[in-house]
């Protein structure tokens, strides 16, 4: 009896397929001329945890039906638990290629809310700290696609320069991948000898490497007939998808947050915003290596003018928000209850609401805050730039090749932990 | 002791050191444990689940600075089906726990599982509706290595201790009553 | 050049007195009522002037203790030609969350309709494809309403003193 039950729920196909009962075929699936084909989640080439079915007619992709959610961590309602100083390490597990900008980007919605003015010489560390991750973020991803396109040469030589720029915030931090750095207000000590003494060694040797990383892909024969006309996104496109960052400035639109909202006084260094023609994969790149020589101006614009300022200055100077020095914390009653009141989150947030956006790795990360004055936010909204456009995949992909899709989605940058919140 | 090998002496190779045994004028005997446990534990072939944080920190493990191929584990596998070592780098949620089970229920025997970093481990900050709190609710775990993410130096320490585990592993233990009742309590066959 | 008050002019002479305003931050927020969204969206792309034409972050809040609004959805839209932001907000009731999809003006609302959908449960009247994004299909609640708890009730692990719950 119950065995007949199980054969009537089974589909008529199966029983025709060699008695394989547990495989189950859709109705058409005899008839039908294409393949579908699993892409993901654990797929090597996906650089994350991304899952694509596929429906290709041989080498040529009809349809995608891409599957998110694989690392959702959900942020947002974490960051409701949690008092404003716990909501940075959280920020650093967005867009964990370049998680300082996160860090100062959240950093300075706060700043908004509470109206905390910050010293130059605060903003232009700030800066240094924040275009060092571009870098690093940019470093990846273009070495990517050069292993995606079979040229791992460029990604083993890069990684060391990524090492470099890691020493760096060490210095500045203690940490080299997820940074957590700096406070409300600057940052939590100055940056010392060794920090400069690294920063001076990376500004010395970085363009020399990077222009050898350049020779070897920029004009090479392969890696253009690969990147070339791969994954197009017209400057419409692009701006109905709500395309931002380096994706959008390779469709041709120079929208950048450092110039059209500057904050961390961007408006007082001079750099170009590159912009590409179609919006391919070959475009996408050259935006991020032009990219990565500007941020590298302004690194040197930046640390020609802190050279004026007064070098004790690192934060601003609002004890209320800002974490007394630890060896105080350590020797002094007032101090230590400042750190503990602070750290609980017994400060005196104004109830308000603000968006305050950077210009991340890969695009607009915005920070849309509401808070009822309470220790921890009320609602906190991250404008993830790599969710938004990671829905454009799809549609650029379709008619493409198999193997132009794994180049394209490696040039998007869609970072998973950023996707997926 | 056996008879040094004549070729191949590179000063700058370290070769392991023969394990314990009878040696003689051109043999060396020693339990079938100790070969086979020396074999494979000086080449481990990884399978990198990662997925987010830790994976970045376990690229920069691959890449030149600190380079993980030096201790055997030169060949990253992406397909399971030719791995011994999993290491799963990174948030596991809980939409991608059954994934993650498919994947080590591929992996042939014997078959070991470094769990890198905090969420991993234990779900680390996470502590959320949609995370798995640790990965060892799915899939049994031989190494766990801290960190949020953990260093390289920290990865490679870790891989470093599951030699140490694979090189003492006892021939017979896949075979046990033990061994399968751990499986059958992950409901693994 | 586009500024505030030339924007709460034109809001006002097309939607009436059912429109408010305010400005917390210099961020001028514009609540209209949660059946004129699309008209009002559809007016601030379609105008000459205003030319809101990139929709920068929609989102979805959750306010239990007002009592027939309790959901709000909050649009950011961006005139990229003179440079001026805009918050949208619409509030509905949580026992009938209906919200005109937008979809049909910016392909791109499409993933964060869903992601709203996911975390907050707004029935997008019109949505192509509502789907859970980042949950799994079989989760049978909205996590992110106010009176769900973040860790996940059923578990059993961690419940001990140690981690102070």
């Amino acid at each position: 009896m119950a065995d007949n039950n199980i054969k009537s729920m089974l589909p008529e196909t199966s029983e025709t397929t060699h008695g394989r009962h547990h495989i189950k075929l859709s109705e058409d699936s005899l008839a039908k001329q294409t393949t579908t084909l699993n892409l993901g989640p654990t797929h090597p080439a996906t650089h994350g945890v991304f899952q694509n079915i596929l429906e290709v007619d041989g080498e040529r992709i009809l349809h995608t039906d891409p599957t998110i959610g694989y690392i959702h961590r959900a942020f947002e309602k974490i960051a409701e638990r949690r008092p404003y100083y716990q909501v940075t390490p959280l920020t650093d597990r967005l867009n964990y290629c370049s998680a300082a900008i996160n860090n100062i980007g959240w950093h300075l919605t706060v700043e908004k809310l509470v109206g905390i003015q910050t010293p130059k010489r605060v903003d232009y560390l700030r800066v240094i700290i924040m275009e060092l991750a571009r870098i690093a973020d940019h470093l990846v991803c273009n070495s990517v696609i050069g292993v995606d396109t079979g040229a791992l040469t460029g990604f083993t030589y890069v990684f060391q320069y990524r090492e470099k720029i890691y020493d760096i915030w060490e210095e500045i931090c203690g940490s080299r991948l997820t940074t957590n750095i700096g406070r409300f207000g600057g940052f939590e000590r100055n940056f010392n000898q060794a920090a400069w003494d690294k920063l001076d060694d990376f500004m010395r040797t970085f363009p020399h490497a990077f222009e050898e990383f350049q020779i070897l892909l920029d004009r090479n024969r392969i890696f253009m007939e690969r990147c070339m006309g791969a994954g197009p996104i017209t400057a419409e496109k692009a701006l109905s998808y709500s395309v931002t960052g380096p994706n959008l400035r390779a469709a041709g639109v120079d929208y950048d947050v450092r110039v059209s909202n500057p904050y961390c006084s961007y408006e007082d260094f001079d750099f170009k915003i590159p912009i590409g023609t179609t919006g391919d994969v070959y475009d996408r790149y050259m935006v991020r290596n032009t990219e990565i020589w500007e941020s590298f101006s302004i690194i040197q614009q930046a640390i020609e003018k802190i050279k004026d300022l007064d070098p004790s200055i690192y934060h601003a100077d609002v004890p209320d928000f800002y974490l007394p020095e630890k060896k105080d914390v350590y020797t002094k009653m007032e101090s230590l209850i400042y750190h503990f009141k602070i750290v609980m989150g017994e400060i005196n947030i104004l109830p308000g609401e603000v968006y305050h956006a950077v210009e991340g790795g890969n695009g607009e990360l915005g920070y849309y805050l509401i808070s009822d004055g309470g220790r921890s936010p009320y609602r906190l909204h991250f404008r993830r730039p790599c969710f938004i456009y990671y829905q454009i995949y799809p549609e650029i992909i379709k008619g493409g090749l198999l193997s132009d899709a794994v180049v394209t989605l490696s040039s998007l940058n869609v970072i998973a932990g950023e996707l997926d919140a | 002791m056996g008879r040094p090998v004549q070729y191949n002496t590179n000063e700058k190779v370290t070769l392991v050191d023969l394990p314990e045994g009878y040696s003689g004028e051109g043999f060396h005997a020693t339990s079938f444990d100790k070969v086979i446990g020396l074999a494979r534990k000086n080449s481990l072939w990884p399978l990198p689940f990662a997925t987010s944080c830790c994976g970045i920190e376990f690229m920069a493990t691959m890449a030149s600075n600190y380079d993980l191929a030096r201790f055997g584990s030169e060949r990253m596998g992406f397909t399971p089906r030719q791995c011994d070592m999993l290491l799963v780098a990174g948030t596991i949620s809980k939409k991608l726990g059954p994934i993650l089970r498919q994947v080590y229920i591929q992996m042939a025997e014997p078959r070991w599982v470094v769990a890198i970093g905090a969420c991993a481990s234990s779900g680390g900050i996470f502590d959320s509706y949609s995370v798995l709190q640790g990965i060892d609710q799915v899939i049994p775990v031989d190494v766990y290595v801290p960190g949020c993410p953990p260093r390289p130096e920290g990865i490679i320490d870790g891989v470093l201790k599951l030699q140490e585990l694979v090189g003492n592993e006892s021939l017979r233990r896949r075979n046990s009553e033990k061994y399968k009742e751990l499986m059958q309590g992950y409901g693994i066959q | 050049m586009l500024n505030h008050e030339h924007i709460i002019r034109k809001l006002t002479e097309k939607f009436g007195s059912s429109v408010s305003f305010e400005e917390p931050y210099g961020f001028l927020t514009v609540t209209v009522p949660a059946a004129d969204n699309l008209k009002a969206l559809q007016f601030l792309y379609d105008d000459e002037e205003l030319k809101f034409r990139f929709l920068t972050d929609l989102t979805g809040v959750h306010y239990p203790d007002r009592t027939g609004e309790e959901l709000s959805v909050v649009y950011h839209l961006h005139n990229l030609v003179d440079n001026v932001r805009l918050r949208l907000k619409i509030y509905v009731p949580s026992a009938q969350p209906d919200v005109f999809t937008a979809t049909q003006l910016f392909p791109g609302a499409n993933w964060m309709e869903r992601e709203t959908y996911d975390f907050f449960g707004f029935n997008f009247v019109g949505h192509p494809d509502l789907r859970r994004i980042l949950n799994a299909d079989e989760m049978n609640y909205f996590p992110m309403r106010k009176e769900y708890t973040l860790e996940d009730p059923q578990r059993t692990d961690k419940d001990d003193e140690m981690f102070g719950r």
